[in-house]
C-alpha cells in the first residue's frame, strides 16, 4: 500500500511539469546474421496527459517496434541501442526486468492487433482479469471480481457479470478487442500504447470501440499512442501525429497542421493516395516504388529514391527540424509552396546530422 | 421473381444503360448446413431440442453485373459478400435461385460451354500470402492455366508469360521466382497476372487492396483502373473499405447478414442513402478531412446468422426502426431511377 502511496505522489509531482511520456533518438536494432537491421533509428517525440499521439506508418516502418521498446517487449535479437524514454522523468530504457515489470500491466499498458495475443484461450476471462488485478494490488479476489467486472462495463460490454465466466473463444471480434482492453485499463495506466487495435475489425464496431477509447482518455486522463497504418482513423482520434518511414519520425505536428499542410514528400504522398482525397474514377496519386529494405537503405534521405522532391543534397542526412512553429520534418525540400515565405530561412538550416 | 426483373428492366431502360448483362443473379441464395453428428440423432431420437444447423450465408439476392461496369460490394464481415463472390464466379454451386451468364442459364450451359464461362470470370484473392501456390515459380503460376486451356503453345509460352507479367506491372526477369520472394503488393500482381493470363471479360476482386499498405494499394487500384480501360474489363469489387468503392465503382451494392439492403449508382448511395444501415455506414467510416470528431456508432453488432432476426435483419440495431420491421422482410425496392433500398420507411412516408 505505501509503495501505491509514494507512486501516487511522484505521480502528481510529475504530472504538473513534464509530459507523460518522451521519448528522446529512441534506436532499437536487430543483430541478425543478414546484417544489423536499424527498425528504429533516431524517434522522438511526447505525449501529454490525456492526450493520443497517432504513430503512423506503413508496414516496416518501426511504428510497432517503437511501441514494444516503450513497453520492454524487445526480443533477442534486437535491444535498445541508443536514445531515452522518459516515463515521468524515468528512463525506462535503462530499468532492470523487474523494475519494468512493477510498471507493465499498471502504469503503462499495452492493447495488440489480434485480442488473441493478450488473451489464453484456455482461460475463462474472470480468471485473466482477477489474476491481472491481484499482479499489481493487494486486494482480495472478490473485490478485483468487482474491478474486473466494473471494467468490462466501462468498456460496453453487455451483463459483464456472465461475460466473466465466459472463454475468449466465445466472444465476437469486437466484444474480444474490448475485453483486451478492459485488461488493458484494469489499473487505470497512465499510459496506453495501443498497437492497430481496430485493424482487424468491421467499420460499426471500429466506431464504437474509437468512441469508448476517446471516452475513457478524457475521462481518466490516460496519454495514449496508437499505432497505425490508417491516417483516416488518426485524423478522427488523435491531437499530434508522428509519420514514421523506415525507422524514423519524418514529420511531426498537431494533427490538422499536419494532414492539411504536409510538409515531408511522403506524408504529401500518403494522404494523396487516399482514395477520398481523390477525384472519384481518377487515377490515384501514388507513391512510386516501394518501401526500402532496412538491411540496405541509401545513404542520407531514406525516401529519396522515391520522391518526386530528392535533388542531389538528400544524400546528406536531413535533421528533424522545425520548419514552422510547432511542426517537425526531416527534410531539405519540403511542400512549402503556397506558405514559403515564413519557412525558406530555416529550411536551408536543416544541418545534417 | 418475374415483377421484380420486369421492374429492374424498365429502369434500366429508363436509365438509359444499354449494356448487356454478363451475369444476372435471380433470388439466390446460399445456405451451409451442419447435419447432427451420431449423438446428437440419438440425442434427437431421444426427444432433445437439436436440429441441424443451417447459415444462410446468402439469402434471396438479386443482382446485375454489365458489360464493363465496375460493381462495389460493400459489407461487414460475416454479410455473405464473399460467398456471393464465389458463387458469381463460379467457384461455389448456388443453393437456390438461378445464375445466368449472357442471358442463359449457367446449369444449363454444355460442358464446353461452362468451362468457357468459367474462364471468362476469374476472380482475385484478398489474401496473396495464400492464394498462390508457393511452391510453384511465378512462371508456372500465370502460365499454367493458359497453356492447359490452349490459348499459348508451349513454344510461345515464355513471351506469352513475359507479357502477362509485364501487364501486371511486374518485371519478367523475376518470372523463375517463388512467391516468397515477393512483397504483399507485388504479390497481388502476380494473382492480377495470374487472373488475367486467361483472357477473362469479368473479374471478382474479393478484397483485394485490404492487406496491402495505403501507398502500393493506390498503385494496385491504379492498376484496376488501367487494365480496365485496357482490356474493357468488368469488375464486382468486393470491399468494405467504403473510400476505395466509392473511388472506383459504377454502381453499389450494400449487403447486410445475407441480403442486399441497397443499391444505387456510386454519387447516387454517397450523396443520398436511403437505408438506415447505409447511412449508418457512411457516418462512421473514418474519414482523413475529419478532425476530433466524436465516433458515436450504431450499437450492437451483426447478429449471428444461425438465428436471424425475424422481419428486417437490421431491425435490433436500426434507431428508426417500428412493429412492421420486427415481422415482415422488406422487399428491395425502386425508390429513384436505379436507386433500390430494402427499407418499410419508405413505404410509410408515401
Amino acid at each position: 500500500m505505501s509503495q501505491t502511496q509514494m507512486q501516487t505522489s511522484s505521480r502528481a509531482a510529475a504530472t504538473a511539469a513534464a509530459p507523460t511520456l518522451e521519448v528522446r533518438d529512441l534506436q532499437t536494432h536487430f543483430f541478425t546474421r543478414a546484417g544489423v537491421v536499424k527498425a528504429v533509428d533516431g524517434v522522438s517525440f511526447t505525449v501529454g496527459r490525456g492526450k493520443v499521439l497517432g504513430l503512423v506508418g506503413e508496414s516496416g516502418s518501426g511504428k510497432t517496434v517503437t511501441g514494444f521498446s516503450i513497453l520492454g517487449l524487445v526480443d533477442a535479437p534486437g535491444r535498445i541501442v541508443g536514445g531515452e524514454i522518459l516515463f515521468h522523468g524515468q528512463n525506462l530504457a535503462r530499468l532492470k526486468e523487474e523494475e519494468m515489470r512493477q510498471l507493465r500491466g499498471n502504469r503503462i499498458a499495452m492493447i495488440f492487433q489480434d485480442p488473441m495475443m493478450t488473451l489464453n484461450p484456455v482461460l475463462r476471462v474472470d480468471t485473466q482479469m482477477i489474476e491481472t488485478v491481484l499482479a499489481h494490488t493487494k486486494v482480495s479476489k472478490e473485490e478485483a471480481r468487482q474491478r474486473a467486472r466494473d471494467t468490462l462495463g466501462m468498456v460496453g460490454i453487455p451483463s459483464p457479470d456472465e461475460r466473466l465466466k465466459s472463454y475468449p473463444h466465445q466472444f465476437s471480434g469486437g466484444m474480444r478487442q474490448r475485453v483486451a482492453i478492459a485488461i488493458a485499463l484494469l489499473h487505470r495506466p497512465e499510459l496506453i500504447v495501443a498497437d492497430e487495435p481496430t485493424t482487424a475489425l468491421d467499420v460499426t464496431i471500429q466506431a464504437q470501440i474509437l468512441a469508448e477509447v476517446q471516452k475513457l482518455c478524457a475521462e481518466t486522463g490516460t496519454a495514449m499512442i496508437w499505432v497505425t497504418h490508417d491516417l483516416s482513423v488518426v485524423a478522427g482520434l488523435a491531437d499530434d501525429i508522428a509519420v514514421m518511414y523506415a525507422g524514423r519520425v519524418v514529420e511531426r505536428g498537431a494533427v490538422s497542421e499536419v494532414l492539411d499542410q504536409p510538409l515531408h514528400p511522403y506524408t504529401h504522398g500518403l494522404i494523396g493516395s487516399v482514395p477520398s482525397r481523390n477525384k472519384r474514377g481518377e487515377k490515384l496519386r501514388q507513391i512510386p516504388g516501394m518501401t526500402p529494405s532496412l538491411l540496405s537503405l541509401p545513404p542520407g534521405c531514406a525516401f529519396r529514391t522515391r520522391c518526386p522532391r530528392a535533388q542531389e543534397d538528400c544524400a546528406r542526412d536531413p535533421a528533424l527540424s522545425e520548419l514552422l512553429p510547432g511542426r517537425l520534418a526531416r527534410c531539405f525540400h519540403p511542400h512549402v509552396a503556397t506558405h514559403g515565405s515564413a519557412v525558406q530561412g530555416s529550411v536551408t538550416q536543416g544541418s545534417p546530422a | 421473381m418475374s415483377t421484380t426483373s420486369t421492374v429492374r428492366s424498365a429502369a434500366s431502360v429508363a436509365a438509359g444503360e444499354a449494356a448487356a448483362p454478363i451475369i444476372e443473379l435471380r433470388n439466390v441464395s446460399k445456405r451451409f448446413s451442419k447435419k447432427l453428428d451420431f449423438a446428437g440423432k440419438i440425442a434427437q431420437k431421444l426427444g432433445a431440442p437439436v436440429k441441424d444447423e443451417t447459415v444462410h450465408a446468402v439469402d434471396g439476392v438479386d443482382l446485375v453485373v454489365r458489360k464493363g461496369e465496375v460493381v462495389g460490394l460493400v459489407g461487414e464481415s460475416g454479410c455473405g459478400k464473399s460467398t456471393l463472390g464465389r458463387m458469381v464466379a463460379g467457384i461455389m454451386p448456388a443453393s437456390g435461385g438461378e445464375i445466368f451468364w449472357h442471358g442463359r442459364p449457367l446449369n444449363s450451359l454444355s460442358g464446353a460451354e461452362a468451362r468457357h464461362a468459367k474462364l471468362q470470370t476469374q476472380m482475385i484473392f484478398q489474401d496473396p500470402y495464400a492464394s498462390l501456390n508457393p511452391r510453384m515459380r511465378v512462371a508456372d503460376i500465370v502460365g499454367e492455366a493458359p497453356l492447359v486451356h490452349g490459348l499459348t503453345r508451349r513454344a510461345e509460352w515464355d513471351a506469352y508469360v513475359d507479357n502477362q507479367m509485364r501487364r501486371a506491372g511486374l518485371d519478367p526477369a523475376f518470372k523463375r521466382r517463388y512467391p516468397h520472394q515477393f512483397s504483399g503488393g507485388q504479390r497481388q500482381r502476380i494473382g492480377i497476372a495470374r487472373a488475367l493470363a486467361v483472357q477473362p471479360e469479368f473479374i471478382v476482386c474479393d478484397e483485394a487492396v485490404a492487406a496491402l499498405d495505403v501507398s502500393i494499394q493506390a498503385q494496385i487500384l491504379n492498376l484496376f483502373m488501367e487494365l480496365r480501360q485496357e482490356l474493357n474489363l468488368t469488375y464486382l469489387f468486393i470491399s468494405h473499405d467504403l473510400g476505395v468503392v466509392e473511388h472506383l465503382s459504377d454502381r453499389v451494392v450494400i449487403m447486410y447478414l445475407g441480403r442486399v439492403v441497397e443499391e444505387a449508382p456510386a454519387e447516387e448511395i454517397f450523396a443520398r442513402a436511403n437505408h438506415p444501415y447505409t447511412q449508418a455506414l457512411l457516418a462512421e467510416v473514418p474519414r482523413i478531412e475529419a478532425r476530433k470528431k466524436s465516433f458515436a456508432g450504431i450499437k450492437g453488432e451483426i447478429p449471428s446468422p444461425l438465428a436471424p432476426p425475424p422481419g428486417c435483419h437490421f431491425h435490433p440495431r436500426c434507431p428508426h426502426a417500428f412493429d412492421r420491421c420486427r415481422v415482415e422482410r422488406p422487399a428491395l425496392k425502386e425508390i429513384a431511377p436505379g436507386h433500390k433500398s430494402a427499407c418499410h420507411l419508405n413505404d410509410k412516408v408515401a
